[in-house]
């Protein structure tokens, strides 16, 4: 069936799982096995949960949290299950006994489980029990539990005779058991069915989320067509000519920006004056606002680091445009933000902005004219004539270049910046309280969403 | 007379292949041989390939410090959804977040008071997506109802929030991933119809599509380069594929993963990505040398990975689990530095703060929680 064999490939930590139980069986390197005393039987094959959670810290070299963590999923998932109360499926890290579920009834083999099946299980119950199903199984809400038995009685009213047949039979046949196959086999079913059919409250271990893969993929694999074939050469060409660098090149340059940016992460080497999530005091979001008045040290640092960073800050973005202006290339930034606004901006305004573009920056005479080489000027102009958002896309990366090669550099170097630098503040770092307890009052703050100063609430990127 | 030059081509049975092709001559050990120009071209290959990865990640990170001992607790739990949280995003305010979960209701929180701004009920069910515009005020989502609607954030008490809804993306499979580019004016998308799609918020028109997955599109993410033209997105055929926006075509491909790559995320300085997936192991891939470059899984560890994130020095990958867990790794060395108890059902969503302070996980146990 090509639904379950979608949904089983959809779940490789149930093979896992298996393979992981299968190891904890094995008689040499697995958990220690022991014969558990219940009342009058005796039920051989039984492990400690203790033992359990003991065997997976050394198999893996976990903490005792994560193996005690590991081993509830495990008997969550139905593949160990608790002899002395088989109503809860939960690991006690101590000597409650379980045992290893029969892979009958491992979540992988049989799946899913069919009403008719936990109607039969349902109708035993109640047989055994003389009419009146065991409390768990009525659950927290009792009055839910009996409806769904009503329920399925009505659902497979036409098949009820059928269902109390079977109960029947199933619970002959299993007189003729020993005691403690009895006890073993009903432990095994109920485990099997509070997998199967968590109780109100319990979430559904086996539960998947929204199919996927569906038709989408056969449609789309059996349609190999001349387009998909031309696309795929056309790929494997362009993957050919591509330049790849060395390993060695690429790997440097994750080790050099994590060290540069490390006392810059405030999970790794925290924040001052403190992590507003720890000490619920929103100082840090004050200092670090975006329009501060004085930026912080490490703020003003950042801006060395790359021009991008320099140019998505807004203050930064600020005084690089005053720098551009003593240096009478202003026009360049204007130019560069002009055409971020048409590359994101709506699909309706995109020929007024180019024309706005071309009269203020690329007519000849133009009052703000931006020097780009007659090249591109050339393909601009060329492509103006059908303007769409990616017109002005050559001789915008001209013009980044040219601020990011020249103006930067010197930004950088120029007293400006160097007085920035020494400007800039270093928060002190908030006392610790003396009496934790006191919780400090957490701010709100204006929603951006609010209509407040300037139109649209602040559509700056 | 004689500065005419002339081309001559020898036609005979190539050396390698024995085929009868035009043949070029080439030198190995100083013998010459006769190879057709296909042979050439992959001779040429298999000796500069093993020549590029030289060195693996694990090597060079042995130079770094190892990170000392690393404490994050639950600072925020945030109770109020009816049923399991799917997705969730920051807005760039860095305290308000925008959750859906799948009895389909969205929620705006500020998640720093843990405050409820704005709530609003889908039509239907299992709102997979969802996605905060970058200036504050409009929210995206949707989910099985195979489009993406855009929510303009009202305080205005006596407008119903869902009555300026605007629907912007048309799908034929559902909805699995949607994200804002630099502007609020133009949506990402990604389906499990198997394509990615570009539409201008105001009029809701198709601006580009990506083609070339072979089964569900399930996550992705935008590059944060200076040039900002491509993103990445992942899906059930196990690939990854980088796609630059302007064409639509795809630029890179990677297949490395055993199962439905769930999340994709970009390293802050853009040049490498992380995935994961369900085959239970995070990992890392370098777009300059076209290929993997680091795997982070762990023995104990079964179950599928549904959601990463990088800290903002992209020295942290914390990475959110089909098992409840969140487990954190120490992208250079490889290694896992520490594990995250709390939630009590799959994490379904992770993400780090846009400064850094904190990150966020979604559950299906109906609760986020934000981390620091």
């Amino acid at each position: 069936m090509a639904a379950g064999g979608r949904a089983r490939a959809q779940r490789p930590n149930l093979d896992k799982m298996e393979r992981m139980v299968v190891s904890m069986q094995d008689p040499d390197e697995g958990v220690k096995m022991r014969s558990q005393r219940l009342l009058i039987t005796v039920i051989p094959h039984a492990v400690a949960g203790g033992d359990v959670v003991q065997w997976l810290t050394q198999k893996f070299r976990v903490s005792e949290d994560e193996a005690l963590h590991l081993g509830a999923l495990l008997v969550r998932h139905g593949y160990l299950y608790p002899l002395r109360d088989p109503r809860s499926l939960a690991l006690r890290p101590d000597e409650t006994p379980y045992r290893f579920q029969t892979p009958y009834f491992w979540a992988s083999t049989v799946w899913p489980a069919s009403e008719l099946d936990y109607a039969i299980y349902l109708a035993k119950r109640s047989i055994q029990r003389r009419g009146a199903l065991l409390d768990h199984e009525k659950g927290c809400a009792p009055r839910i539990w009996q409806e769904h038995y009503d329920q399925l009685q009505w659902k497979i009213s036409h098949a009820w005779d059928l269902v109390v047949t079977q109960a029947r039979e199933q619970l002959r046949a299993m007189k003729q058991r020993r005691r403690g196959d009895r006890l073993v086999i009903t432990c095994q079913e109920q485990a099997y069915w509070l997998v199967n059919r968590p109780p109100p409250g319990v979430p559904n271990v086996l539960e998947q989320g929204p199919e996927r893969g569906s038709c989408a993929a056969s449609r789309l694999q059996t349609c190999k067509s001349l387009d998909f074939y031309k696309w795929e050469i056309e790929y494997a060409r362009k993957a050919l000519g591509r330049n790849r660098l060395k390993s060695s090149v690429c790997l440097e340059a994750y080790l050099k920006f994590s060290s540069q940016r490390g006392p810059h992460d405030p999970i790794l080497s925290g924040c001052l004056p403190s992590n507003p999530w720890v000490t619920d005091d929103d100082t840090y979001w004050a200092v670090n606002a975006p329009t501060a008045a004085t930026p912080t040290r490490l703020r003003v640092e950042r801006w060395g680091f790359s021009f991008q960073e320099l140019l998505e800050d807004p203050v930064g973005r600020a005084h690089f445009m005053d720098f551009l202006e003593k240096e009478f290339s202003a026009e360049n930034l204007s130019f560069w933000e002009a055409c971020e606004q048409l590359r994101y901006g709506g699909q309706a305004q995109v020929p007024a902005l180019v024309d706005a573009v071309y009269q203020q920056f690329l007519a000849p005479g133009a009052a703000r004219w931006v020097n780009i080489d007659s090249r591109t000027m050339e393909r601009t102009l060329a492509g103006l004539c059908r303007p769409h958002r990616y017109v002005l896309d050559d001789a915008q990366l001209h013009i980044y270049m040219l601020m990011k090669k020249d103006s930067y550099p010197r930004f950088l170097k120029s007293d400006m910046y160097k007085g920035l630098l020494t400007e800039a503040t270093v928060p002190v770092e908030t006392k610790r309280r003396v009496f934790p307890f006191m919780r400090k009052p957490r701010h709100c703050s204006p929603s951006p969403a609010l209509p407040t100063a300037g139109p649209g609430g602040g559509g700056e990127d | 007379m004689c500065d005419q030059t002339f081309l001559v081509n020898v036609f005979g049975s190539c050396d390698k292949c024995f085929k009868q092709r035009a043949l070029r001559p080439v030198f190995k050990k100083s013998q010459q041989l006769s190879y057709c120009s296909t042979c050439a071209e992959i001779g040429k290959l298999e000796r500069e390939r093993p020549k590029l990865p030289d060195v693996e990640l694990h090597q060079v990170a042995e130079r770094v410090e190892a990170l000392g001992q690393f404490v994050m607790k639950t600072r925020r739990t945030l109770k109020g959804h009816g049923n399991k949280v799917l997705c969730m995003d920051w807005c760039k305010d860095k305290r308000r977040i925008v959750s859906s979960s799948q009895d389909g209701k969205v929620i705006v929180w500020d998640s720093f008071t843990t405050n409820k701004e704005h709530a609003v009920t889908m039509p239907c069910t299992w709102v997979m997506a969802c996605a905060y515009a970058p200036s504050g005020c409009a929210i995206a989502c949707g989910g099985l109802d195979n489009k993406c609607s855009v929510y303009p954030l009202t305080f205005d008490k006596n407008e119903n929030m869902a009555a300026k809804k605007k629907s912007v993306a048309m799908h034929t499979n559902y909805l699995s991933a949607c994200s804002f580019t630099n502007s609020d004016m133009q949506i990402l998308t990604a389906s499990g119809d198997g394509t990615c799609a570009l539409w201008d918020v105001e009029s809701g028109q198709l601006l580009q599509s990506f083609h070339g997955h072979g089964a569900d599109v399930l996550c992705l993410d935008l590059a944060p380069s200076e040039t900002g033209n491509t993103f990445v997105s992942g899906g059930c055929d196990k690939k990854a594929m980088v796609w630059d926006m302007r064409s639509g075509q795809c630029v890179q491909a990677f297949e490395t993963h055993e199962s439905d790559i769930n999340s994709v995320r970009y390293y802050p300085s853009g040049d490498a990505f992380a995935s994961g997936s369900d085959d239970a192991t995070c990992r890392l891939y370098d777009l300059r040398a076209d290929r993997e470059v680091a795997i982070y899984s762990k023995e104990s560890i079964i179950f599928g990975a549904s959601s990463v994130d990088f800290s903002l020095s992209g020295r942290l990958l914390f990475a959110g689990y089909n098992d409840y867990t969140i487990n954190v790794w120490d992208v250079l060395k490889g290694a896992r530095v520490s594990i995250l108890f709390g939630h009590e059902n799959r994490v379904s969503t992770l993400r780090v703060s846009p400064d850094g302070t904190a990150f966020c996980s979604g559950s299906w146990d109906h609760t986020l929680r934000v981390w620091a």
